[in-house]
């Protein structure tokens, strides 16, 4: 609905500097200097490169069976991860972004203090805080306890991307709304969310993809994800270039992935309206 | 016919802030009545029609609808939004909704409607208004004129006791003034009680049983439109009159 723009000036084609050739040029360049620089640093170090011992830990074939290794079996305890994570994720930042917008003065003081607390306070701490001390008392699995801490923490962002979303609508939907005596439930539910939701849209993926990596904390309680199957890994074998190089790129698929298929969401949905 | 208060306000007072908004108001609608309220930008008038329907809460005095005081009760309130319709300046369609889903919204939700009988309702409504056929458009798609004719559909719908509206035509360009005033004058012909805030005069004189002048947040004449125009009994009302129906 929004009036379409015309680019900033410094996106408009045309001079040589901003040609896609020399896009690609310099993009060259930069991967080439980065790559050259690890290699002949890895030589000075006298380290020995052993990709060819990479592959079996993402797959074997055996008796023409299909294994997956370690890495993808990682993988697939990341993606469950995630999941999970995002659902609660989304709740609890719907739930928390009413509760700031409520008229309740409670409502309002227990979501600023869950907001402050999260934001302000390390993950890696908040992890050690619900594996040691309240995973014993729910008696949640590490698995869960995971799941909750991530979700937790994601919770706090996505509630203000929600909020961003509900308070961007104008006014005058609300005004609309009662007056047409929808009641408040009603009102969010069929007026207020319905538009308020393509606009969270694109941050909230930037919610998931934040999600996915940062799933990588649960490797300091001990859930076989793919990081921490990254690190046994290295124990056992020592490849600690490639196997690390390996896991980043995985991650980096990922999440490149997820990217690029919301900007294509993103473009279809522009182009409806 | 003309006897049954439908809409009474005592001694009303609202601040914003340290603002005085609204002093003192006092203002009765009777059923079938057509109250015009005019006034300055910033006389409060639109504040006051707002107060009706509790978009806006008062903090002084009482405001009696349909035998129902507006009070905290939040059910209070609920209820007298259900028998009280209000069109915007700014139309404030749904813009994610079709012109005939933003008419069934209201009678299926609040009021529990069927599907059926509420879409039945919604394109009787819309043919009052003269834009059946643009049922399955999107506001968006819509002239001005067009999507305030349909909040007022949408507004119909609920079949309410009473009709608010608030500068209804201010927003519009000036060709599309007329088709809007079309309707409210049948709407006013067809017995419906209405206040509207407006600058139309001409609307005014036609369809006004009573004149409302305001000015600076108090009610400063009320009569009827003919004692109104001819003479004014305030010399803020003459001053008010002569520049808007100088051209």
């Amino acid at each position: 609905m929004a009036a379409s723009r015309p680019p900033p000036t410094h996106l408009r084609r045309g001079r040589w500097w901003n040609a896609p050739w020399f896009d690609t040029l310099q993009f060259a360049v930069f991967t080439g200097a980065l790559l050259w620089l690890t290699v002949a640093g890895a030589m000075n170090m006298g380290y020995n490169w052993q990709w060819y011992r990479v592959p079996r830990f993402i797959y074997r074939v055996v008796d023409g069976e299909l294994i997956w290794g370690p890495l993808i079996k990682g993988l697939v305890v990341t993606l469950e991860i995630t999941a999970w994570s995002v659902v609660i994720t989304l709740a609890i930042g719907l739930v928390t972004a009413l509760l700031r917008l409520s008229n309740s003065f409670s409502g309002r003081i227990v979501a600023k203090v869950y907001l402050e607390a999260v934001r302000n306070t390390p993950l890696l701490i908040q992890i050690y805080l619900f594996y040691f001390v309240l995973g014993p008392i729910i008696g949640l699995d590490r698995f869960w306890v995971g799941v909750a801490c991530l979700s937790v923490f994601e919770g706090a962002f996505a509630c203000e991307v929600i909020r961003a979303g509900i308070l961007s609508v104008p006014r005058g939907q609300w005004e609309a709304s009662d007056g047409i005596g929808l009641g408040r439930v009603q009102g969010y539910r069929y007026v207020i969310l319905p538009q308020a939701v393509p606009l969270m849209l694109p941050p909230l993926t930037g919610l998931v993809i934040s999600l996915i990596k940062n799933s990588a904390i649960v490797s300091v309680i001990a859930v076989f994800d793919l990081t921490t199957e990254g690190r046994n890994i290295i124990a056992d074998t020592f490849l600690s270039f490639e196997i690390w190089m390996t896991v980043a790129a995985i991650y980096l698929v990922l999440t490149v992935t997820l990217s690029v298929f919301v900007s294509y969401l993103e473009h279809r949905v522009r182009a409806r309206e | 016919m003309k006897d049954n208060v439908v809409i009474e306000l005592e001694g009303v007072n609202k601040w914003f802030g340290d603002f005085h908004v609204l002093k003192d108001i006092d203002l009765k609608v009777r059923e079938r009545e057509r109250v015009v309220v005019c006034g300055p930008s910033g006389s409060g008038k639109s504040t006051v029609i707002r107060c009706i329907n509790r978009l806006e809460e008062h903090q002084e005095g009482r405001i009696v609808v349909d035998g129902q005081e507006l009070d905290d009760d939040t059910r209070n309130v609920a209820a007298v939004r259900r028998e009280v319709g209000m069109v915007f300046q700014q139309f404030n369609l749904f813009p994610h909704l079709t012109v005939i889903e933003n008419c069934m919204l209201g009678p299926t939700r609040a009021r529990g409607m069927s599907k059926a009988e509420a879409r039945d309702r919604a394109m009787e409504y819309l043919a009052r208004v003269r834009i059946p056929e643009q049922a399955e458009k999107y506001p968006g798609q819509l002239s001005g004129g067009q999507q305030q004719r349909v909040a007022i559909a949408r507004s119909l719908c609920m079949q309410p006791k009473v009709m608010l509206f608030d500068e209804p035509t201010s927003a519009l360009d000036p060709e599309m003034i007329k088709e809007v005033l079309d309707v409210m004058i049948d709407l006013a012909q067809s017995g419906m009680t209405m206040i509207v805030v407006t600058h139309e005069m001409g609307f005014a004189r036609t369809v006004a049983d009573q004149m409302v002048f305001m000015d600076e947040g108090r009610i400063v004449e009320t009569a009827p439109p003919e004692r109104f125009f001819a003479n004014p009994e305030s010399e803020r009302t003459k001053l008010f009159l002569s520049q808007i129906l100088s051209h």
